[in-house]
């Protein structure tokens, strides 16, 4: 049976909401990284206008960059994002695998222990993980960031791999066994393979908010060697408030990485968020 | 299963620890030492337990009460407005989306979700920057449909600027809802549909009466998750507002309340004890919140297994 087809008229008003809605979803990003390339009178005469070849001014982003350290941020927060999903990704997969794979007494107890941290915040321990980093002489290092985040990445990541693991046939790791390969090899040379997809996810998903964090940076390493993007736009921009071309080039440079990344990765973000209703 | 005959099958152990230690010490311990911090305070220089009194301090001593029953109101306008208005919405969107055969639903899928991607920070600030009068922006826009008038600078009226910063984590997170409730949209088996639509119900009210109770489970989960959220929001009001969450206050909630009273802002020195105190609030309010969840709402909503 054919599914029974809308009207034109619904349809057509489907359409109009939603790409209303896009409209305010989209304008406000794009009115930034507009104006962020026009020289200040065009800002405030024709905010709306595209760049013309006189208007056209990159003045904000010659002086965000002779100001704040920018390419510096960004290395902070791609170093502390790459090197904390690889620990949550490594460290989750195979604490998932021991879940997965064996009886222990203590399993259902130690996944429920794990799972804790889907709902709690970690933020609320901030006044003792502030403490501890003091005490372990981390404050202002990205050592510190990166411990924060792949604890805060562990939980969600072991819950979603360990449904993955499940689904791995235990055939094909019996026949790894039989050929005498150890528990170690089993797992890093037939399950991590078998299980890269549901990785890309969880790496896609975790990565999101640790590279928009600002509440940690701010806490434990506000130090300038130490700024992630975020926060080092947050200051920088806090700083600049009147000097209109700096901070709409600021937040052009703070937006274009994620939206790159963003439109790259969207598909596989949105299927891992759908669970795989969307193919 | 593998049931192994060796005595002892350290590799488990080597399997299970590292995650266990980074997770013990990093969020577990620090949650722990944080409840039992609250119970503790700074008597003669010394760190001394002193029971329930931080709570009563709290709660009751004229220095910190007005200031913390503010916080817990506006954040539960704040959580009440993402109720009311991003989750609706957010529901809108999905049922919209997931017609079958539209055009350009992908596109759309993508453009609504993109927001969320963006750091609270780029998007308080890009907010800022559209509202304040100086640019005029939006006064233009309301010009366009003859509103002008009611234009006013939102965001510095103790009256208006809760609902504004709220308003925009609206429209930065409405792609949460919108993708969720999508998935169990699409998740919907046919025959269901078909059926409704060979009783003659289609439209609106297929979607009342049939899809509506469907997608329950996925309403409660966004429900959650926006709680868990809006009760440890923190860093649009910090960036649009500042610390202080002005104005005077108005949009002050239980996570920048947090920041200035154990990390201390300007003039005020950060206080452990008392910032603990908070914590501890937060997360019985949090708890509260998943317990309701998983013990009252999740149980109770009929599951449909297809």
């Amino acid at each position: 049976m054919s599914k029974a087809r809308i009207s034109p008229l619904r349809s057509g008003f489907v359409h109009l909401a939603l790409a209303a809605y896009t409209v305010v979803a989209l304008f406000p990003v794009v009115l930034t990284i507009v104006n962020s390339l026009k020289d200040k009178n065009a800002i405030f005469r024709t905010p709306l206008a595209l760049p013309t070849a006189e208007t056209f001014s990159l003045i904000g982003y010659t002086t965000v960059l002779k100001q704040g350290d920018f390419i510096g941020y960004f290395q902070n927060s791609l170093i502390v994002t790459v090197v904390s999903i690889f620990f949550a990704l490594l460290f989750g997969a195979m604490a998932a695998f021991a879940l997965s794979e064996y009886r222990f007494r203590g399993n259902t107890l130690l996944g429920l222990y794990l799972a804790i941290g889907i709902m709690i915040p970690i933020r609320l321990g901030t006044v003792a993980i502030l403490q501890g980093m003091v005490a372990a002489g981390l404050v202002n290092t990205l050592t510190a960031l990166i411990l924060v985040y792949t604890a805060q990445g562990l939980p969600l990541a072991i819950f979603i791999l360990s449904e993955f693991m499940r689904t791995v046939s235990d055939d094909l790791k019996n026949a790894g066994r039989i050929d005498g390969l150890s528990e170690y090899a089993i797992f890093f040379r037939l399950v991590l393979p078998l299980v890269r997809p549901a990785m890309a996810t969880v790496a896609v998903f975790t990565m999101i908010p640790i590279w928009n964090d600002l509440w940690f940076p701010l806490i434990l390493a506000p130090g300038e060697a130490t700024k992630t993007v975020t926060l080092g736009s947050q200051v920088f921009i806090g700083q600049f408030v009147t000097n209109w071309n700096a901070v709409l080039a600021a937040l052009s440079l703070a937006i274009f990485p994620v939206l790159i990344l963003y439109v790259i990765f969207s598909r596989q973000l949105i299927r891992g968020i759908t669970a795989g209703a969307v193919k | 299963m593998q049931i192994s005959a060796r005595p002892r099958r350290w590799h488990i152990l080597v399997f299970l620890l590292p995650a266990f230690i980074v997770y013990s010490a990093v969020m577990i311990l620090p949650l722990i030492e944080t409840l039992r911090l609250s119970l503790f305070n700074t008597v003669d220089g010394q760190s001394t337990f002193v029971g329930l009194a931080n709570f009563q301090v709290l709660f009751g001593d004229e220095r910190w009460a007005a200031d913390f029953w503010r916080a817990l109101k506006n954040n539960f306008i704040f959580f009440t407005i993402h109720m009311l208005v991003q989750n609706p919405l957010g529901i809108a969107l999905a049922a919209m989306l997931s017609i079958p055969k539209l055009r350009l639903a992908a596109f759309y899928r993508t453009a609504i979700f993109m927001p969320t991607v963006l750091s609270f920070v780029i998007v308080g600030f890009i907010w800022k920057l559209i509202l304040s009068p100086i640019w005029g922006i939006t006064p233009f826009f309301m010009d366009l449909v003859g509103l002008k008038a009611f234009f006013g600078p939102w965001l510095g009226k103790p009256g208006s600027a809760l609902i504004t910063v709220s308003l925009i984590s609206v429209w930065q997170n409405v792609g949460i809802p919108m993708m969720l409730i999508y998935a169990a949209l699409l998740n919907i088996p046919d025959e269901v549909i078909e059926a409704a639509e060979c009783d003659g119900i289609t439209g609106w009210s297929q979607f009342w009466k049939i899809k509506l109770p469907l997608i329950l489970p996925a309403i409660g989960m966004v429900s959650i998750l926006t709680f868990v959220g809006n009760f440890n929001a923190f860093d649009l009001i910090y960036t649009v507002q500042g610390a202080l969450a002005g104005p005077d206050g108005a949009t002050d909630i239980l996570g920048t309340l947090l920041y200035r009273t154990f990390f201390g802002f300007q003039l005020q020195l950060g206080d452990r004890s008392m910032g603990a105190t908070i914590a501890t609030v937060m997360f019985l309010i949090i708890l509260a919140g998943v317990s309701l969840y998983l013990f009252g709402i999740q149980r109770r909503v009929r599951r449909y297994q297809f």
